[in-house]
């Protein structure tokens, strides 16, 4: 049924249709509105034969969540920013179990300095710990992403995280199709486990293993990602099939066939972008968009393939490493290697700093106008002069204080976020 | 494609109201997105929200900064945020206050604009009649439908019930009511009066 709805209260609905057996939670913004809104689900009874764990952490909502698993349960959490980091060891632990865990992340920024608002940092910093990592471009998007990771993980007994945008898409009214119990019925058969904790069959979960093993047990875990890159598209043909709509699959074309110039990007901002690339067609620049939907596994092949028309290849994203360049660039980049392609790192929308369809309008016309060093890590909307001012200031006296602090001052910051 | 962007302060209802918004646009049979901005959120510090409205699906993202209209929920904002940041000659003004233009200063920024296209609604008062409480989302959400016609009262008065309950929802759907009331009784004046100015001028020519 068709509703005008906030994406939390979506995605927690999409979630109760799939009828998790154990939620643990610890809130915190943007995820908290989803948590809410699920604990209340169960209270209600909206949501039946599920324990819902208000535990005392986010390393104890994995925790939780690893021990429901392995005792054959379908198992739900959600986090954002400080939170997911705070899980990193039981990240890993549900992924080197192979436990079909499903997680939505509400994605934000990483501190310090402390911001509630959106970026990709967060689940950038986990890429490696061995989840899928699904992200969303709209809500009803996410919606449709939370059916498909229940199947996906369980398919595979792989743990999947959902990404979506923290406030752009959690705290968004937008319209969302939402399935009916039956359909997700039919297309989510209840959770058979590839490995149980059973006292009547006792086994051992998560033994010690030493070098004589450790290795192969690592090479399954990969060898089970990369068949996730046939078992996604199969997923998202079916799911096609059952809700007449397209959602899902690895990668998300838009305007590329003869493309000159593509933007990579991934989650909420694409939007924006195809609104950028029909502009930019009016105009006669051939330019298109590739959305990022599975970031891993990474589609190396899929994207390569893609991307084989492209002169230019501009990759947006909402995080960095820190001394060394784009991330989804530095895939991207491998993905094309060989290919007579120039790929074009950006960073942009750090922190809830809005990207904007005039900021990317002026940044493709400088790529376009050989303005951007693709060389160069490339920050978008970048307050130059602030950052001239502070180094400044920071070269004089014995101790010129904290950057943070003395750029909101500089800036005459009174409450951060407060409209400009 | 249809911007507006609501300035109030935090427990006036500003997110709630673009909400609400984009419900009873959706209720039309048309597409809709509400956001917020969110800062730090306590009593009383400014709160943004923004509502999108089109007849087709909506894809945009970036936050509004040229709206079609503008809802102000507390006039005392303007010693702290650039209220009218991108509102265009033909623009639509909401504005919540039981003064004039002229009192509040904002005749120069007001010249600029239609004059049947803004209007000063005392919503707090009327939130304080019908509701008890001095929220005054919901009767500048009745005001702005009259004022743009982007959706029915009918459709707020819709929005409103699917979101409350009982008195509360009762409450609201009178203010929307009497915001809109106040409004086409506003609207009839100002048309009667810039007419009967041109007809004046005519005279003299």
């Amino acid at each position: 049924m068709r509703s005008q709805v906030e994406g939390s209260q979506a995605v927690a609905r999409a979630v109760t249709l799939c009828r998790p057996q154990v939620i643990a939670a610890y809130p915190i913004s943007p995820q908290t509105h989803i948590v809410e809104s699920l604990s209340d689900r169960v209270r209600t009874g909206e949501l039946a034969g599920c324990e819902y764990l208000m535990v005392e952490s986010e390393f104890g909502a994995m925790s939780a969540c690893i021990g429901a698993s392995g005792a054959g349960a379908r198992a739900y959490t959600a986090t954002s920013s400080q939170g997911l980091l705070f899980m990193a060891e039981a990240l890993f632990n549900a992924s080197g179990l192979g436990l079909p865990v499903v997680m939505t992340v509400a994605n934000r920024a990483i501190g310090a300095p402390i911001n509630i608002w959106n970026d990709h940092s967060d689940a950038m910093a986990m890429r490696d710990s061995g989840w899928i990592q699904l992200y969303a471009e709209s809500n009803q998007e996410a919606v449709d992403l939370h059916v498909q990771a229940f199947r996906l993980a369980e398919s595979l007994s792989v743990p999947v995280m959902v990404c979506m945008d923290g406030f752009v898409l959690t705290h968004a009214f937008e319209e969302v199709d939402l399935p009916t119990q039956e359909q997700v019925d039919a297309f989510l058969p209840p959770l058979v486990p590839r490995q149980l904790l059973d006292p009547d069959e006792p086994v051992t979960i998560g033994a010690m293993v030493g070098p004589e093993a450790f290795a192969e047990v690592k090479y399954l875990m990969h060898v089970k990602q990369m068949a996730a890159l046939d078992e996604i598209p199969v997923i998202a043909r079916e799911f096609e099939a059952a809700f007449g709509r397209s959602s899902g699959g690895l990668l998300r074309p838009y305007r590329l066939e003869d493309a000159e110039t593509v933007v990579v990007a991934l989650g909420s901002v694409l939007g924006t972008i195809q609104d950028v690339v029909d502009a930019m067609r009016d105009d006669g620049v051939s330019v298109g968009a590739l959305g990022i939907g599975c970031f891993r596994p990474w589609p190396v092949g899929e994207v390569r393939e893609a991307l084989q028309n492209a002169n230019r290849v501009v990759v947006v994203e909402k995080a960095f490493a820190v001394g060394a360049g784009g991330i989804v660039g530095q895939n991207v980049r491998d993905a094309t290697r060989r290919q007579p392609v120039e790929v074009y790192d950006v960073v942009a929308g750090l922190g809830g700093r809005p990207i904007t369809r005039a900021s990317l309008r002026a940044l493709l016309d400088d790529v376009l106008g050989g303005r951007v060093d693709p060389g160069r890590l490339h920050f978008m909307d970048l307050d130059l002069e602030l950052v001239q001012r502070e180094l400044e200031r920071s070269r004089h006296g014995e101790r010129p204080g904290p950057h943070a602090e003395n750029m909101l001052r500089d800036l005459g910051t009174v409450a951060s976020g407060a409209y400009e | 494609m249809f911007a507006v962007r609501i300035h109030g302060r935090g427990g006036q209802g500003a997110v709630t109201a673009a909400e609400l918004l984009s419900v009873a646009a959706f209720g039309e049979g048309r597409h809709a997105q509400a956001f917020p901005t969110f800062g730090s959120e306590r009593t009383g510090a400014p709160v943004v929200a923004f509502c999108r409205i089109d007849d087709r699906p909506i894809r945009l993202r970036e936050p509004i900064t040229d709206p079609d209209a503008l809802i102000v929920q507390d006039p005392t904002l303007l010693h702290q945020v650039d209220l009218f940041a991108g509102l265009g000659p033909e623009g639509h003004l909401v504005l919540n206050t039981s003064s004039t233009v002229e009192a509040l200063g904002l005749s120069e920024l007001v010249r600029r604009l239609r004059p049947d296209r803004v209007v000063t609604v005392p919503a707090t008062e009327i939130a304080r009649r019908h509701l008890g409480r001095p929220v005054p989302n919901v009767p500048l959400l009745g005001a702005f439908a009259a004022l743009t016609g982007q959706v029915s009262v009918g459709a707020v008065c819709d929005a409103v019930r699917d979101r409350f309950g009982g008195e509360l929802a009762e409450g609201n759907v009178a203010a929307a009511l009497a915001g809109h009331e106040h409004v086409r009784a506003m609207l009839g004046r100002t048309v009667g009066r810039s007419l009967s100015q041109s007809s004046r001028r005519s005279a003299d020519a």
